[in-house]
């Protein structure tokens, strides 16, 4: 038998143009068989109609093309974020308002731990929505004074932790000199530890992990839930370490029977020459799965712009802050893109600054001539001030873009009042610009530091609305028909796996988005209210329900 | 804490030749325990004779030395050198090319059982100005000058000799206290940049390996008031670039001082038999004569 299960669909968005609608989908072996009414695919021969799922809406299962696999491990901490937010379990978390009620939160979890001295963290603080509060010590050791606590920012560059966690990393002395590390009246630190090189040494006495970018086997697992919960079926981890016994880990898990996601898992650059960060990208391509894909590279340029350490062209900061720094010298950056495109390995670089933009456009020029490769297909990856003239400049050089929609909403406000000021602000993922360009182009939630949610990510690049309301840079927004293809074929082209997924037709992945509701039917402010029941990865059912 | 690990930080722009000055400090090592923290492992980073065995993560040199990289977790990896049985005397670390010192040190400074040594910036003397100008790099390399303890000229004998002075005067303009020296091939004394004592000379006489440099080993007999003795020593008119000795505080207690170039400290310690200091400066740049009335009278504030 060939073991053919064709699907009914209440209505299939295929994202293909020659069958834009369908009622069912045929899928074979993982693969789409063939998408039309049931007429059209019964001669395939014996099969079994599902129709457990004939009120739903399938679309391409979703591309999520900037993530971190960290998300899922982060929820093993206790969730301190403004915002609502659904766990792996499937646990809506309520926003919190008040700094009480982030440490009635932590105080709850205290309770429940058994051994004094284990640690307690939280993440996804952020202050900005807090009335700018500073959060110190002090304030942390109302939650416990006699365990080390400590919770992480949304934005990743801050933690705040309590006295005893100060004490064990060795910290709570007198002479403490660091920008990072602000001191009391006490000549003590507050508590509050400004970049990951600071609050590194205190990290692991507060529970979070040395290498907190790596997901773990329960991590990753975790992850793939919430790929089900927000209808994903691909999913990147974008700065992998990608050590030896970790990629062992991540084609075992992955390989699992019911493990729900195909991961494309980037290989970090750092700590490694460019010659070797290419030959190991090289032999990581060989072990590639279905379900587990390697041989991309990631360079971060700059760092970001809300923390003052994005690389910005004149007139650089509006608080007046001084310009941030480079992770790579450009002489390696240079070097790195001109090995990658001579073994055909795909490089996704990280700028957030337009001046960090401006010099990847100028180092990858001169490396394609040198290798003229067609359809390399390198992305920048946030590129959020990129302005007209660097969109033009990355499509005449055949970049990908993949841009960040959802921090828009989150930062936006900060951007217009603090960061670059009302103009760029609003210029800031320019979807509309890189479209009219003509550059491919997805738009992304960099999970764990927004939510992980294409339907939301879309939403987000739809409407450009921020958190405070506001519609900023109305002119770069998108459709939801564009705004659905970049979390589909978008997010697959730069990912050169616009020929397997992206779309619902014959011969590609059986990855569908399975929703309650049709999308382009809704009004475009309520794109991400759509319910998702799950999705159908290969073939496989995940009911969110379920997991 | 005299205890804390001495951690020496050279940075500079790609190809300004930190790598060379690292495989010089390893060859000249002096029987100490040398730990290179390198960024990323390269296969001409560390001179082929020079290596004994080579793992993943940790490279092992002729005479105790280490080498390993930290990519993007330096407090990760020194946390691991500290834990190796025996620790390291000393600790470089060979800054990216785009990292700014003075960062470097102070997360150094954070983690307990280390302490930031001097900030040794290499420019090549060739390209440093051009570097200096580049939109993408200028401001970087001139934070990268500024952090300076010691900045170091390579590649000097490249360049006539007035090119060298001209570049010599614009790194004195743009370093601000910075000890200037030339190093065309990285040779610089290891105490130089290490400290007096980290090449195995610091407790001999007073005499010095390299011609450029001289030192001196002055018994300190008496109490002394460390904390001006040690700023007078910092302030350049002695022609100190580096210094190192216990000595006897007025209170009884001992101390160890440390100059390095125009920054010093005085850090608490556990009683010695002998008390010296040793000073490093320019050949014929130290005025021995000041320093042991200096330190003889006791009269250390001017």
């Amino acid at each position: 038998m060939r073991n053919i299960t064709i699907f009914r669909a209440r209505s299939i968005i295929t994202m293909n143009p020659a069958r834009p609608r369908a009622s069912h989908v045929a899928v074979q072996d993982g693969r789409i068989l063939g998408v039309g009414d049931l007429s059209e695919l019964e001669p395939w021969g014996n099969h079994t109609l599902d129709d457990s799922l004939a009120d739903k809406v399938f679309m391409p299962g979703f591309v999520e093309g900037h993530a971190h696999a960290m998300e899922g491990t982060l929820w093993r901490h206790v969730y301190c974020g403004f915002f609502d937010r659904t766990d792996p379990d499937g646990r809506r978390w309520s926003g919190l308002k008040t700094l009480d009620a982030v440490l009635d939160r932590l105080k709850a979890a205290e309770a429940s731990l058994s051994d004094p001295d284990a640690p307690l963290a939280g993440f996804q603080l952020d202050p900005i929505y807090l009335d700018n509060i500073t959060v110190t010590r002090h304030d942390l050791d109302l939650v416990c004074a006699t365990r080390p606590v400590g919770v992480l920012h949304a934005s990743g560059h801050i933690m705040n932790v309590n006295t005893r966690a100060l004490e064990l990393a060795g910290l709570l002395r007198q002479g403490v000199d660091h920008p990072g590390i602000e001191l009391g009246d006490d000549g003590l630190s507050i508590g509050v530890l400004k970049s990951p090189e600071v609050y590194a040494p205190v990290a692991r006495h507060v529970g979070f992990g040395r290498s907190v970018t790596d997901a773990d086997e329960q991590g990753l697992r975790d992850f793939a839930r919430l790929c089900v919960r927000s209808g994903t079926t691909t999913v990147t981890d974008l700065a992998a370490r990608l050590e030896d016994e970790v990629v062992g880990m991540m084609l075992r898990v992955t390989g699992e029977e019911r493990f729900p996601a195909r991961v494309v898992a980037l290989k970090f650059f750092m700590g490694h020459t460019p010659e070797d960060l290419v030959n190991r990208a090289v032999e990581l391509k060989k072990l590639s799965t279905d379900r587990l894909r390697l041989g991309r590279i990631k360079v971060i340029a700059d760092g970001s712009i809300q923390g003052f350490s994005a690389r910005l062209r004149w007139p650089g900061y509006h608080n007046g802050a001084p310009n941030g720094l480079w992770y790579i010298a450009p002489a390696q950056l240079a070097e790195i893109y001109e090995r990658a495109l001579a073994r055909g390995i795909a490089v996704h670089t990280h700028t957030n600054g337009d001046q960090a933009t401006e010099l990847v456009l100028d180092t990858l020029g001169p490396a394609l001539t040198k290798h003229p490769v067609r359809d390399h297909r390198f992305t920048l990856q946030h590129c959020q001030l990129a302005d007209a003239a660097q969109f033009r400049r990355m499509k005449a050089l055949g970049m990908c873009v993949n841009l960040f929609a959802n921090h828009h909403f989150y930062w936006g406000d900060e951007h217009y009042r603090l960061t670059v000021g009302p103009e760029r602000a609003g210029r800031m993922n320019a979807c509309r610009t890189a479209l009219d360009t003509g550059v491919a182009m997805a738009i992304h939630s960099d999970a764990p530091v927004t939510p992980l949610g294409p339907l939301f990510t879309a939403w987000c690049a739809v409407n450009r609305i921020t958190a405070s309301g506001r519609v900023q840079g109305e002119s770069e927004r998108i459709t939801v028909a564009e705004a659905l293809r970049a979390i589909t074929l978008g997010a697959a082209h730069t990912l050169h796996l616009d020929g397997e997924i992206g779309s619902i037709e014959v011969g590609k992945r059986g990855d569908f988005a399975v929703l309650e509701d049709d999308p382009t039917e809704v009004e475009p402010g309520a794109l991400k209210d759509v319910g998702i029941w799950g999705t159908i990865q290969g073939g496989r059912k995940f009911a969110a329900g379920d997991l | 804490m005299s205890g804390a690990v001495p951690v020496t930080i050279i940075g500079g722009y790609l190809g300004a030749g930190k790598t060379t000055l690292v495989n010089h400090l390893l060859r000249h090592a002096g029987g100490q325990r040398l730990a290179v923290l390198v960024n990323e492992f390269g296969e001409l980073a560390i001179d082929q004779d020079l290596i004994e065995a080579e793992g993943d993560e940790i490279i092992s040199i002729a005479g105790g030395c280490i080498c390993c990289s930290f990519g993007d977790d330096l407090s990760g990896a020194l946390t691991d050198l500290a834990a190796l049985s025996p620790p390291p005397d000393h600790i470089v670390i060979e800054a990216s090319g785009v990292a700014i010192p003075g960062s470097v040190a102070a997360s150094v400074s954070l983690l307990a059982g280390f302490r930031p040594g001097a900030i040794a910036v290499l420019a090549d003397a060739e390209t440093v100005r051009d570097h200096a100008r580049d939109v993408y790099l200028g401001d970087t390399i001139l934070r990268q000058l500024h952090d300076a303890d010691m900045v170091i000229m390579t590649k000097t004998d490249l360049l006539d000799r007035q090119a060298v002075l001209q570049v010599r005067d614009w790194l004195g303009a743009t370093a601000g206290d910075a000890e200037i020296f030339e190093a065309p091939h990285g040779r610089l004394p290891g105490d130089v940049l290490l400290g007096p004592g980290a090449s195995g000379c610091g407790h001999g006489p007073a005499h010095h390996h390299d011609a450029s440099f001289e030192s001196a080993a002055i018994a300190v007999d008496g109490p002394v008031e460390a904390h001006g003795l040690a700023a007078r020593l910092a302030d350049g008119e002695l022609g100190v670039i580096r210094a190192k000795g216990f000595v006897e505080d007025v209170c009884g207690a001992t101390r160890l001082i440390q100059v390095v170039g125009r920054r010093f400290e005085v850090l608490d310690s556990p009683a010695r038999d002998r008390h010296i200091l040793v000073c490093i400066g320019r050949s014929g740049g130290l005025r021995r004569a000041e320093l042991r009335r200096l330190i003889q009278t006791g009269r250390t504030v001017p």
